[in-house]
């Protein structure tokens, strides 16, 4: 239940910056994902809010008080590992009440939150295991339990998913949106590389690129209207098509971008012709990669299961309503849409 | 399966080779075992099996002049050693594996580089050491020049352990709210058990078979430790040797041991081979 608010944060490994100036506001109740290749600086970011890397300058503030210079244990918040780091030598229920006790909380107490923490996530049979006799996503509930046990103002998650299986990822991140609506004043931050994780679980994302802040907002605002070149070809599966040279100068832009979904196959007066170089059958829709001349072949998605017979000349027709274009500098270019 | 000459030959080379090494190492203690158990002349006749049972030997060591005493002042010495290296080991590895400062790395080459003086060379300097701590004749006098030759080596197995222990965990308690010292005895120490009884096992050996420190930093019988004990032990004159109470002697201080290692056999093993804990 807090505000963050980031003002100019930057982060530095002796020479190396890796943050470069972050400035962010992030609600009360907010769940805000962090989102970006390896190396942008996401988890650096988060481990800065936990306060377990200390801010090289700028000012971090919970609820308008600073919490620079303040231990992570009295800044209000819980982590969720990305391999849990449970600590294997004891019971499911000593490590969720381990913050507690060495808080100095009574036992019944702790009894009482940790059994409300167990029955919300349904881990009240695993209490008295150890971890190594959990499985993977037992064990990332029991991590998940612990962050609840400490009734937190704010609540990270560094790459939770990422050690599951492709099942349980599923399972687990609707689990967390559950959790975020039944907590609804917890604020959570959550960084991820998966950016369907990132449009799935976010009311706001931010995108980042080597310490800086590409663009933040809702996954839609991202997904329909990119600030960058960068966040167009990030958000979204498969990649944003991308066009430039001939293919864009019709456009008045440098690159034109246009996704899959807003293609069409149409053979008379087609836009653009040209082989169809591969298809991917994933039953509900069809990808179809269209070798058009450009630096990498187009791809377009149409619904349902469809046999394109690979050579085929065909013709395309992007939905002219729906397409991106972009400056020599990576930027949009709005105005006359 | 029948089995060709070359396998033969293999199979019996390779056997033949195990009875070798295990004789070499068992057949000295053996053949102390065998001598601490004859009785006056017989210690001269060399047999290879036991001819007679008498436990003369042990009652004259057991029963000669402080000899208890000495296991006593082994046992306090060699405990006071391994305790007080795995405390000062267990929180300087924590320093080296996950506090970052200037000159780790030297630090750490400098605390093995150490381990490299011979005793010999530092007995004089650690002599005047002692007598000014005024601790000569003491056990101390040897609690601390053991722990000083132990320390370089348990820091180093325990840095290593500890620095494979997954990072996570120590962070996941820094935001429980736990300081150094809780996630050193609280974390860390459950997870380095292995480790502990490995190094202080070794440490444990070390100090109760040394010698030279003991001899040289102890004057009184009341102060000696068991392996000076046996080697001053003497007989009725000049002349004569005492074998059998001296062989009677080395078995009941080998015998603990034989006895600890065989207990945390499976620990060492696990202590030794694996790298750490996984979370």
């Amino acid at each position: 239940m807090a505000e963050i608010v980031l003002e100019k944060i930057t982060k530095s490994f002796g020479n190396l910056e890796v943050i470069k100036g972050v400035d962010l506001k992030i609600e009360r109740g907010e769940f805000m994902v962090f989102v970006g290749p390896s190396g942008c600086g996401k988890s650096t970011l988060l481990r800065l809010i936990s306060g377990l890397e200390s801010i090289t300058s700028g000012e971090l503030l919970f609820d308008d008080s600073a919490m620079n210079n303040v231990v992570p244990s009295k800044r209000g918040i819980a982590m969720v590992f990305q391999s849990y780091a449970l600590y294997p030598h004891m019971k499911v229920f000593d490590n969720m009440a381990f913050g507690m006790k060495l808080a100095k909380a009574g036992s019944e107490e702790v009894r009482r939150r940790v059994e409300d923490a167990a029955k919300m996530l349904q881990i009240e049979h695993l209490l008295d295991r150890l971890p190594k006799q959990l499985s993977g996503g037992q064990r990332q509930r029991v991590a998940i339990g612990r962050a609840i046990v400490r009734d937190p103002r704010v609540f990270l998650f560094d790459e939770p998913l990422s050690n599951l299986d492709a099942a349980l990822r599923v399972a687990t991140r609707l689990e967390i949106a559950k959790l975020h609506r039944s907590m609804d004043n917890v604020t959570m931050i959550y960084v991820t590389h998966d950016q369907v994780e990132a449009m799935t679980l976010a009311d706001r994302i931010c995108v980042l690129r080597d310490g800086i802040v590409e663009q933040v907002g809702t996954p839609l605002e991202l997904y329909e209207s990119p600030d960058s070149l960068f966040v167009a070809g990030f958000i979204g599966s498969p990649k944003m098509n991308f066009l430039s040279g001939k293919f864009a100068e019709p456009h008045g832009c440098a690159t034109l971008g246009v996704r899959s979904e807003h293609i069409d196959i149409a053979d008379a007066s087609p836009t653009w012709t040209g082989e169809v170089v591969h298809s991917e059958v994933l039953g509900s829709d069809t990808y179809i990669f269209v070798e058009v001349g450009a630096d990498e072949p187009l791809i377009v998605r149409c619904p349902g299961s469809q046999t394109v017979p690979w050579g085929k000349k065909i013709g395309l027709v992007p939905h002219e309503g729906q397409l991106h274009r972009f400056d020599s500098g990576g930027r949009p270019i709005r105005d006359g849409l | 399966m029948k089995r060709s000459i070359a396998d033969w030959i293999k199979w019996t080379a390779f056997y033949a080779f195990v009875v070798v090494i295990v004789v070499i190492s068992i057949f000295p203690f053996y053949y102390a075992i065998l001598t601490s158990l004859k009785s006056g002349t017989a210690i001269f006749r060399i047999n290879y099996f036991p001819v007679d049972f008498s436990f003369q030997n042990y009652a004259t060591v057991m029963t000669g002049r402080n000899f208890v005493r000495s296991v006593i002042n082994s046992v306090l010495v060699a405990g006071t050693t391994v305790l007080l290296a795995l405390f000062l080991a267990v929180t300087a590895s924590y320093a080296l594996s996950r506090v970052r400062f200037r000159g780790r790395a030297l630090l750490l080459v400098t605390i093995l580089g150490v381990s490299m003086f011979p005793q010999i060379a530092v007995l004089a300097g650690l002599f005047e050491l002692v007598r000014f701590l005024g601790i000569y004749n003491t056990p101390w006098a040897m609690v601390l020049s053991y722990t000083i030759f132990t320390l370089p080596f348990t820091v180093w197995v325990l840095t290593t352990f500890m620095r494979d222990l997954p990072i996570e965990i120590e962070e996941a308690a820094i935001i429980d709210g736990a300081t150094p010292w809780v996630i050193i005895t609280k974390v860390f120490m459950p997870l380095l058990w292995p480790a502990l009884v490995t190094t202080g096992l070794l440490a444990f050996i070390g100090a109760w078979n040394e010698f030279l420190f003991a001899l040289t930093f102890t004057i009184s019988e009341t102060q000696r430790t068991v392996p000076v004990a046996i080697a001053l032990l003497s007989g009725a004159s000049e002349q004569e040797i005492p074998w059998g109470p001296i062989m009677a002697a080395s078995v009941i201080v080998t015998v603990p041991l034989v006895a600890l290692v065989l207990i945390f056999q499976r620990k060492i093993v696990a202590g030794l081979t694996a790298g750490g804990v996984k979370g």
